[in-house]
């Protein structure tokens, strides 16, 4: 059972790695990483309980942190000075 | 007693990590597939809390000692609560960026 739901979340990283590599704008790609960074918690989480060891859950939390944090702090720095876009959907 | 008891936990928590790890791949296939940006971000943000929500608690009938459990109602907790502020803080961001949503499409360019 665990071993499906880890399979399921590994398939669901794949995806996300797929949309940040072909998407067009910046934020698609700021979103596929939040998303990756969210599965990531999960999979540990779940890896934690597949080998019994309850430890690896303050990991799981420490990443869940980590990652909310570097998701603000790339916003940040992309709202204010922004590189200038070239693709079709930026006036 | 108990050997029902643990049945019951374990075929609950299967049933909620299945369902979870259904979500979850919904929104990764509609990250992929959905037309513009705010509509990936909705996918994502969505199914995001919902299926890490069904997993965890998933989890946590599965727990065996109180405090995997806490550890897990923490996790839960800062999923639920820094997924909705990051998506806001994106969509903000993307905003700002001048980032127009689709917000019509006629059928000759589907």
């Amino acid at each position: 059972m665990l071993i499906g739901v880890a399979a399921a979340i590994l398939i669901v990283m794949m995806l996300a790695l797929i949309r940040a590599f072909i998407g067009p704008t910046l934020y698609d790609r700021i979103l596929a990483v939040n998303m990756f960074g969210t599965k990531t918690v999960l999979l540990i989480a779940v890896l934690g309980f597949l080998t019994a060891r309850p430890d690896f859950l303050d990991i799981a939390l420490a990443y869940a942190l980590i990652n909310f944090i570097s998701i603000i702090g790339v916003l940040r720095f992309f709202e204010y000075n922004r590189p200038n876009f070239t693709d079709g959907n930026h006036d | 007693m108990e050997i029902m008891i643990d049945l019951l936990l374990n075929i609950g928590s299967g049933i909620l990590l299945i369902l979870g790890g259904f979500f979850c791949v919904s929104g990764g296939v509609g990250l992929l597939r959905f037309p513009d940006f705010y509509t990936r971000m909705h996918a994502a943000g969505v199914t995001d809390t919902l299926g890490a929500g069904l997993i965890l608690v998933g989890l946590m009938l599965q727990s065996t000692h109180l405090i995997v459990l806490l550890k897990l109602i923490l996790v839960l907790l800062f999923a639920l609560l820094t997924g909705p502020a990051a998506s806001h803080a994106l969509a903000k961001a993307a905003m700002h960026g001048n980032l127009k949503p689709l917000l019509y499409r006629d059928k000759s360019t589907r």
